[in-house]
């Protein structure tokens, strides 16, 4: 409704430009343009405002740039809420806040592209289990943030991990999990007030075990893994349906020839996947081995859309070069393995391996206390590929926290690299931060300091914690 | 590769037949802050004979280069699930639990333990030289009795049956018991007054017994060990309330020996633990409200714990996830960094090493291995780096003075897809 009025609003926008263009020349009383109706694109826009920031220079760091690059005694300038310039010199205007990072290291923020904060908060209550819709295997009308709860203590903890933006997802009992969305770890009162701006949707999927085990048990389909593969071949059918449909009306509607009363009936569901099928929105898939991941690239040349990324992706080593042709990226852990069938042949090797091949290679978490560390992950996956005999720098495996992530999460343009012009998503570590002994001290998001190990006041405390035992106590 | 050319030189060696010495290694030897730098240990029959710096080196002994290497005692798992389950989520392969069974506390892991598990690989390459293999609760608040166990090759893995008995209190305990914490606390008493109701007359015991309460003789018979101390009581307990409840029990059942797991909370009543003497074995990144049981959760815990004068010992229980017992070595160097951070209650490097080595083996009765010290058991570890690290590995390992294989399932698969290039064959035939 309120996108129609605004379609309508639109249109004499438009219709009083096109007048006063033809005024000068001839003054024709132009066709009333068409009413289009179109699903609304942004119905729950980002509300987040960055907090205040302050010019701030960093010097004397070591520099990981996220992109790939190292600068040794680095400099780096935040301003306006963006990297302003980075180098071995930079220009410190007066009034700038001077941190000398002697010995220190400066890192681009750390991205999760698989987290379940808010959808799973802490305390892991039933109350609080928001993250399934697993009342049938197919939910891509559901979307992961209509379950954040914003005062998850999580979000605290994973700041405090150096993670300056999250991708929540909804779990993997569905086929179709619904929507993820992109979210800051900045507490807000609303959702909205955490979301990413401009951050595309994700559509979660899975393959494998999960859904077959949660549907199977109740006797219905899928209960297998080639249930799972017809199941979602059927729905992806009925989207290239839909979306025909309404590329259809909308052609005849642009055309003049189509009511809105002939617009087809919104399904939501439908329109979630008419977005993946339009490139709009990007699949995050759920899938342990490699045969099942071969499968569903199979199935994406069918339907005509795209694997963003593999999520667990344990098998992803053995088919990295599948993986590299195709683009798609793998999101791992450094070295879970073996607590299902699935995840069997996990081995250490697993990111280095995909790195190696020239493939996408993304550190991921999917937990609530790995969020905190994934630069611990990176480090084990990086060691393990040294002792396999491949050459890895740490500015390289930094790539796994920042940029692949970003591009994985299409915020790549925005953040994931201390670029100029990007937004100052900064953490600046106490040690080199693949050492065991490394903390952040001080995490900037949008160029506003959102975290300070020294400063109390910039620790932030969920309401959850507040009143409660150890509240005040560091985490 | 380096591990591998290593592994084979070693086990071209015959494993017994004459003293071997390791040389020039900084060796962390797990008492207090230790460090032997240029250091030499000599080990013979699977024993420490010698430790000390520059040592002279036995006629005819087997010479191990350590220079530029770190050498410690082999790490312990308090509390794991090794060689009792094997594909958690497959029913078949695990072992921990056993919520349809009759038993309860008399259940005897020992029973379940695979030497060939392929875990027990996998975590030997990591530094793990023994383990507690703990049961899960099933349907009552005792789960069992744990075994300890070797890790190695060509020994003996199991290095003792029934070491343990593993119960559950707090909210697990209440929900098993019947869905409250008094609920847990009557079993308990129940259990107990049935157990010394049978070790006083046990020829009496099938009569008489109270007819609701329902304890198997054999479960009654595995409590005795616990209600004599013979047997540690590991008791999983998270919130302080439930902790202080716990620290009473020695004034009911003087011999009792209580062991507190997960203890989130325990900080909070770190000088209670202390006065009565209890270890804690806890995990280092337990820093989140998980549930109302452990709202006080902090990665300080430990540093707490340790400071109150608390036997601490660091194991991979669950609760974070994907732990393992692989990655021990780094949860203590967590520990650790806990200490840098303003406001942080962490461990020295010393007491995070002890950690995972001799305070899990005082806490486990293993009175011969987590300290290098002559006598002892040649449990070893020899590493590229600080052991501590992330990025470091053992380039050797020895349990009982045994050199171990440096492989894995994981290796071999590593090896198998380095090289994804097609061949004259699939890469499932050797090449």
């Amino acid at each position: 409704m309120r996108s129609m009025l605004l379609m309508g609003v639109a249109s004499l926008v438009l219709a009083t430009a096109a007048l006063a263009k033809d005024k000068a020349k001839e003054p024709a009383p132009p066709a009333p343009p068409p009413e289009v109706v179109r699903a609304p694109k942004d119905p729950w826009p980002s509300q987040y405002k960055p907090y205040p920031a302050q010019t701030t220079v960093i010097l004397g760091a070591t520099i990981y740039d996220g992109a790939g690059k190292r600068i040794d005694g680095g400099m780096i300038r935040l301003e306006g809420g963006r990297i302003a310039e980075i180098g071995g010199n930079v220009t410190i205007p007066a009034g700038a806040r001077v941190i000398d990072a002697t010995g220190k290291y400066v890192t681009a923020g750390i991205i999760d592209i698989h987290s379940h904060l808010g959808v799973y908060p802490s305390p892991g209550v039933d109350a609080h289990s928001d993250g399934n819709e697993a009342t049938s295997p197919a939910r891509p009308e559901v979307w992961a943030e209509h379950s954040v709860w914003p005062q998850d203590p999580g979000f605290s903890r994973a700041l405090a991990g150096g993670i300056t933006a999250l991708h929540v997802l909804p779990g993997s009992a569905n086929l179709f999990g619904g929507r993820g969305t992109t979210l800051k770890p900045v507490y807000g009162r609303s959702v909205q007030e955490m979301k990413f701006p401009g951050a595309p949707y994700s559509l979660k999927m899975a393959c494998g075990e999960n859904p077959k085990r949660v549907y199977g048990n109740r006797n219905q389909l899928p209960a297998t893994r080639m249930g799972n593969i017809a199941y979602a071949r059927q729905l992806w059918s009925d989207a290239t349906a839909y979306k025909r449909r309404w590329d259809d009306y909308t052609r005849r509607a642009e055309a003049g020839t189509a009511k809105p009363s002939d617009a087809p009936r919104r399904e939501l569901a439908l329109e979630t996947l008419s977005g993946v099928l339009s490139g709009e929105i990007l699949v995050q898939n759920h899938c342990y081995r490699a045969d099942e991941m071969a499968n569903v690239i199979s199935m994406s040349r069918e339907f005509g859309y795209k694997v963003t990324a593999f999520h667990h992706a344990v098998e992803s080593y053995k088919i990295a070069d599948l993986l590299k042709a195709e683009g798609i990226c793998s999101a791992m852990w450094a070295d879970w393995y073996g607590f299902k069938m699935e995840s069997f042949d996990g081995i250490r090797e697993n990111i280095a391996l995909v790195n190696a091949a020239g493939a996408c290679a993304i550190v991921h978490s999917d937990d609530e206390n790995g969020i905190q560390r994934l630069n611990q992950e990176a480090a084990k996956a990086m060691a393990a590929g040294r002792r396999l005999g491949f050459a890895i720098t740490p500015e390289l495996a930094w790539t796994w926290l920042s940029l692949n992530p970003a591009k994985g999460l299409g915020i790549g343009d925005r953040t994931g690299s201390l670029e100029p012009g990007k937004a100052a998503d900064v953490v600046l570590w106490s040690a080199e931060p693949f050492s065991v002994y490394a903390r952040p001290m001080q995490v900037w998001i949008d160029g506003a300091l959102m975290y300070d190990w020294g400063d109390p006041k910039r620790r932030p405390t969920a309401d959850f914690e507040l009143g409660q035992p150890g509240v005040g106590e560091v985490k | 590769m380096k591990s591998a050319l290593l592994f084979a030189l070693l086990a071209a060696v015959p494993a017994v037949a004459a003293p071997t010495a390791i040389t020039g290694a900084t060796i962390l030897t797990a008492r207090g802050e230790t460090v032997i730098e240029d250091g030499t240990l000599i080990f013979d029959n699977g024993r420490i004979t010698a430790i000390g710096k520059q040592l002279p080196v036995p006629a005819g002994a087997t010479v191990i280069d350590g220079k530029g290497r770190i050498l410690t005692p082999g790490i312990i798992a308090a509390a794991s699930d090794l060689g009792i389950s094997e594909v958690g989520g497959v029913r078949e392969t695990n072992d921990s639990g056993a919520r349809a069974s009759a038993f309860s506390a008399a259940l005897d892991m020992s029973t379940a333990v695979n030497p060939r598990s392929l875990h027990i690989a996998i975590s030997r390459m990591a530094g793990v030289t023994r383990a507690a293999a703990l049961p899960d609760a099933g349907n009552n608040i005792f789960a069992g009795q744990g075994a300890l166990i070797s890790l190695g090759v060509g020994g003996p893995t199991l290095t003792r049956a029934r070491a343990v008995q593993y119960m559950e209190m707090g909210e697990t305990g209440g929900r098993i018991a019947g869905g409250s914490r008094p609920a847990a606390w009557a079993q308990l008493a129940n259990m107990l007054a049935e157990a010394q109701r049978l070790a006083l007359n046990p020829a009496g015991f099938d009569r008489g017994q109270d007819s609701g309460a329902l304890t198997k003789r054999l479960d009654a018979e595995a409590l005795a060990p616990v209600l004599d101390g013979r047997q540690a009581l590991f008791v999983h307990a998270d919130r302080a309330s439930d902790i202080s409840e716990v620290l009473k029990l020695k004034a009911r059942y003087p011999a009792i020996r209580p062991v507190l797991l997960g203890a989130r909370e325990a900080w909070l009543v770190a000088a209670d633990i202390a006065r009565a003497g209890v270890p804690v074995i806890t995990h280092s990144l337990y820093d989140l409200p998980d549930d109302f049981e452990s709202l006080a959760s902090t990665r300080n815990n430990i540093g707490h714990l340790q400071a109150a004068g608390v036997v601490v010992a660091i194991a991979p229980l669950g609760g974070v996830g994907g732990t393992t017992p692989v990655n021990l070595p780094g949860y203590a160097g967590n520990a650790v960094a806990q200490a840098s951070v303003p406001g942080g209650k962490g461990l020295t490097k010393g007491q995070a090493l002890a950690a995972i080595t001799a305070n899990p083996a005082r806490i486990l009765g293993l009175t011969d291995t987590g300290t290098l010290d002559v006598g002892k058991r040649a449990d070893l570890v020899l590493w590229d780096g600080d052991p501590l690290e992330l990025m470091s590995a053992p380039v050797a390992v020895w349990i009982d003075g045994a050199a171990q294989p440096m492989i894995s399932r994981q290796t071999e698969l590593a090896a198998r897809y380095k090289a994804l290039g097609r061949t004259d064959l699939p890469l499932q035939y050797p090449r």
